[in-house]
């Protein structure tokens, strides 16, 4: 037995330290938090040589820079440097702050919330390996560093701690192929997974193709992973690329664009920040004139009014038509004369500022068929009826010498009939026109003749009752 | 014992005199290679490729020419690399105790004072070593990892031509018999 031991010792001996190393590597496999003790004394040992090492290249270059090539510019130098960093990541939480519509309330949300809460810290070694992205860094447990926290400079993220003993803390890059953190885009607001490659630059996996993300667009972290808080840099998206199942997306760091620091922050403990609002589609956009010699509007037309929804569209066409015949809403005593509304519904007069309501000669805002509030009382006192109609006059007063000028087409009336108000159109007589009365000459409405009902019911009757006819005489009583 | 460039492969393992080395030397030299590759390409990026713990091994290993002295030292200075590193404690552990146990084996039967074994040795080792790692990541850890064999086989000749550089260093820290 001895001599097959002797004869066989090298080959046992190894195959002994293989499965005792087989054992460990299963066993931290599993558990990485397991067989610590190993990682925490070679971590101890190789700390203090590192720190000397690093405090002696500092201590060398510093006194080579400080008092050999240049005194004091060096030291102002990096104060200034220091207190840049500093603003700027005040100056990126202000800008998020501010930019809320309500800026009372971020006043008031600045005021309660303070900036995260960091502890400063330098790399002092890098990882083991050829391509590891694994650096350590001088703040452990004993500063209050725990697993899992996010670092960062102000210039964006970094990476995250994976391990904290008690004089040093192992960071993972976000270079590392196995770093991931959940990003958001500043203008599409699409949230991705961003993954390190082991490339200086990094992609944003599980973003759906239908997604729009461009080149040149901002990353922040979007605090779905708990780790980094929401509003964070990451960097800028160089390109954008369709992939085999989601979109492709590169981004370049922006906390290493000045390669692997030497100074980070750790944070304690992160504050959710907003991420800056990039311009919103439905604001109002400004639209200039549209070149002379365009023929698809009518001649002498004003700059049209600034694109928006159909209530700024309707607002600007009564706005206009007020203007036009000077006329203050809401400033007339009652009993005034309201403005002549059927000039909307005329092509020709909603050129003057308004856009055209739809088809020409009729009113969109309200469908068809709709039946009117009887009780509904508009300005000057008269009954509302379908928008783009104007009240009779009541009873006794003289026909509205402006009545028949542009009259609306009679609800019903085919619609091949020319508008009664047209300019071009003649004037014939017992036509019903506004109130009932038959149209004159342009500009002028004849009195009835007594005793002729008018072909088209008076509005203030077909509002009251669509399917009535004309009251005797024509007239609306009141 | 002069060199004879005709003679590479001993004719026994007598003939290949076993080199001694203080106690220390076993402490410090794989103790500075890891420092070596922690903290030099924090400001010298493009030295990441040299992988001194291997290189050191190497040495150690082919001029103990002992396999158990050489598996022993390789285990020990991959479970330190692995400490050091975010991998799983063993991967680098298992490799080197593997490439300390061969380079032993091969030290006992060629001359491994000739620089030009001293180079083949060397970007052997380092593939194997690199390709030993992969093939563990893949089947033990699971991880979707690409061998390069050309920029290998590159980082291989570099790594042996800075380990004649570095073994010539090191044959200076022997004790003389």
């Amino acid at each position: 037995m001895e001599s097959l031991l002797n004869r066989y010792r090298n080959i046992t001996v190894l195959l002994l330290v293989i499965m005792a190393q087989l054992v460990l590597l299963a066993v931290s496999a599993k558990n990485p938090d397991d067989v610590r003790f190993i990682r925490i004394w070679t971590v101890t040992a190789v700390t203090p040589v590192a720190r000397i090492i690093e405090g002696l290249r500092g201590g060398s270059t510093g006194f080579l820079h400080n008092y050999i090539v240049l005194h004091d510019t060096n030291q102002e130098n990096q104060r200034l440097r220091s207190e840049l960093d500093r603003m700027k990541m005040e100056n990126v939480f202000l800008k998020n702050e501010l930019n809320t519509s309500d800026r009372a309330k971020a006043i008031q949300v600045f005021q309660q919330h303070t900036p995260s809460k960091t502890v400063a810290a330098t790399i002092i070694f890098t990882g083991a390996g050829s391509n590891s992205k694994v650096v350590f860094v001088d703040r452990g447990t004993m500063s209050g560093v725990q697993r899992g926290m996010a670092v960062v400079t102000p210039d964006g993220i970094v990476g995250k701690v994976i391990a904290a003993y008690p004089t040093a803390s192992q960071v993972l890059l976000i270079t590392d192929p196995d770093f991931a953190a959940g990003v958001v885009t500043e203008k599409s607001q699409v949230h991705g997974t961003l993954k390190g490659q082991g490339t200086p630059q990094c992609k944003v996996d599980y973003v759906a193709f239908e997604e729009k993300v461009e080149p040149g667009e901002w990353v922040y972290t979007s605090g779905d992973d708990r780790i980094f808080p929401r509003g964070f840099r990451v960097g800028v998206v160089k390109a954008v690329r369709p992939g085999q199942s989601f979109k492709e997306i590169l981004v370049e760091p922006s906390g290493m664009q000045r390669g692997l620091v030497e100074d980070v922050l750790i944070l304690i403990e992160g504050v959710h920040q907003r991420i800056p609002d990039a311009p919103s589609g439905m604001q109002p956009i400004y639209i200039a004139a549209p070149p002379p010699g365009n023929e698809s509007k009518p001649a002498g037309a004003a700059v049209p009014a600034p694109v928006g929804t159909e209530a700024d569209r309707l607002r600007s066409q009564y706005q206009a038509l007020g203007e036009e015949q000077k006329h203050t809403y809401g400033e007339n005593p009652p009993g005034a004369k309201p403005p002549d509304f059927t000039r909307l519904a005329n092509p020709g007069a909603a050129g003057q500022g308004a856009y055209p309501l739809g088809p020409a000669g009729k009113n969109t805002a309200s469908p068809a068929g709709t039946p009117p509030n009887p009780g509904a009382v508009g300005q000057g006192g008269y009954p509302l009826g379908p928008p783009g109609k104007s009240a009779p006059p009541p009873a006794g007063k003289p026909p509205n010498p402006e009545a028949g000028k542009n009259s609306p087409p009679v609800p019903g009336a085919p619609p091949a009939a020319p508008p009664a108000a047209s300019p071009a159109a003649p004037a014939k007589t017992g036509t019903g026109g506004q109130g009932g009365y038959p149209l004159g000459p342009p500009g002028k409405s004849a009195p009835p003749p007594a005793g002729t009902p008018a072909k088209n019911p008076p509005d203030a009757a077909r509002r009251l009752n669509p399917s009535a006819g004309t009251p005797a005489g024509g007239q609306i009583r009141r | 014992m002069t060199y004879s460039g005709e003679r590479i492969l001993l004719s026994s393992q007598r003939e290949g005199q076993v080199s001694r080395f203080r106690k220390w030397v076993f402490l410090v030299v794989p103790l500075v290679a890891i420092l070596f590759q922690v903290y030099v390409p924090m400001f010298f990026p493009f030295l990441s490729f040299l992988e001194m713990p291997l290189l050191v091994v190497v040495y150690f290993a082919i001029m103990r020419r002992s396999q158990i002295s050489g598996l022993m030292v390789g285990a020990l200075v991959g479970l330190a690399q692995d400490s050091l590193s975010k991998n799983p404690l063993g991967m680098f552990g298992i490799v080197k105790t593997l490439v300390g146990y061969f380079a032993a084996s091969v030290g006992v039967r060629l001359d491994v004072e000739h620089g030009l074994i001293r180079l083949l040795l060397g970007f052997f080792f380092f593939v194997f070593h690199q390709f030993l790692y992969w093939v563990m990541s893949r089947a033990l850890l699971g991880q979707q990892m690409t061998f390069d064999w050309p920029h290998t086989a590159m980082l291989a000749a570099l790594n042996a031509v800075v380990g004649v550089a570095l073994f010539h260093f090191l044959d200076k820290l022997k004790e003389r018999a």
